[in-house]
């Protein structure tokens, strides 16, 4: 299966939305394409949108908080959107920290705050 | 009155079955969407170890009642080498994998029961339950 995540770019920001619920394999293959994207299109700063989402298990969330430091070692900054109530509670309770991570209620506020962390 | 349903996990995508299964049954048991996240979680975590570090293994999940009170109880069981020293295991931060794989404290806390059955190279058994409040 082949099942990659659609990257869309506008003006020096980039938008992902992740509709569906991740397996290893898909992860791994969106933190690729999501830096070769940012080295592309010299983006400055990249919202993910997690809204569809229900649970991120350790995994993901381990591949969510690598692509952020690595989009951040190539001069991107990244802001996570949507996260669901309870995603943020089971987070919390495994005991997973997603240190110095941006995020924002909804993709309206991430591009706000992307575009006023940009203009410091 | 039980009802049970099991994945055989070998692969990566037999995780996301599990945890596919996981919600589905959560879901018909009555869970609410924060304890669906929960259940679906722990089993990803359960699964994941059972792949990282036996191989392969199983996951059973059955629709249990306690009085009037609804729950689901997950046991994975595997072959695999077994665990050193549980208590060591149970220690909040400590891993073996570099990070893949939550501890097993994270389960326990999502979870209202936990309990680890291990023989050294026999394999591991542990069963978790939750109850709809």
């Amino acid at each position: 299966m082949d099942v990659r995540i659609p990257i869309l770019k506008l003006n020096d920001t980039l938008i992902v939305s992740v509709q569906w619920e991740l397996d290893d394999q898909t992860a791994i293959q969106f933190q690729e394409d999501l830096l070769e994207k940012i080295h592309d299109t010299n983006a400055r700063g990249v919202v993910i949108d997690l809204t569809p989402i229900d649970f991120i298990d350790s995994f993901i969330a381990k591949v969510l908080g690598d692509v952020i430091h690595m989009s951040r070692l190539m001069g991107a900054k990244v802001v996570l959107t949507g996260i669901q109530p309870g995603v943020a509670i089971t987070l919390v309770e495994l005991g997973i920290r997603l240190k110095n991570v941006l995020t924002a209620l909804d993709l309206e506020n991430g591009l706000d705050k992307l575009h006023k962390e940009l203009e410091e | 009155m039980e009802y049970r349903s099991s994945v055989d996990i070998y692969t990566e995508w037999d995780i996301v079955a599990a945890r596919q299964l996981g919600r589905n049954k959560a879901k018909e048991v009555g869970f609410g969407t924060v304890d669906q996240a929960r259940i679906t979680t722990a089993i990803s975590e359960l699964a994941r170890n059972i792949y990282l570090y036996a191989g392969k293994g199983k996951i059973e999940i059955t629709r249990i009642f306690k009085g009037d009170v609804k729950g689901i109880s997950i046991v994975a069981s595997d072959e695999g080498p077994g665990i050193m020293d549980v208590r060591k295991v149970m220690d909040d931060g400590y891993t073996t994998s570099g990070g893949l794989g939550a501890g097993m404290p994270g389960v326990k806390r999502l979870m209202d029961d936990f309990d680890i059955t291990t023989t050294q190279g026999e394999g591991t058994t542990i069963t978790i339950i939750k109850w709809v409040r």
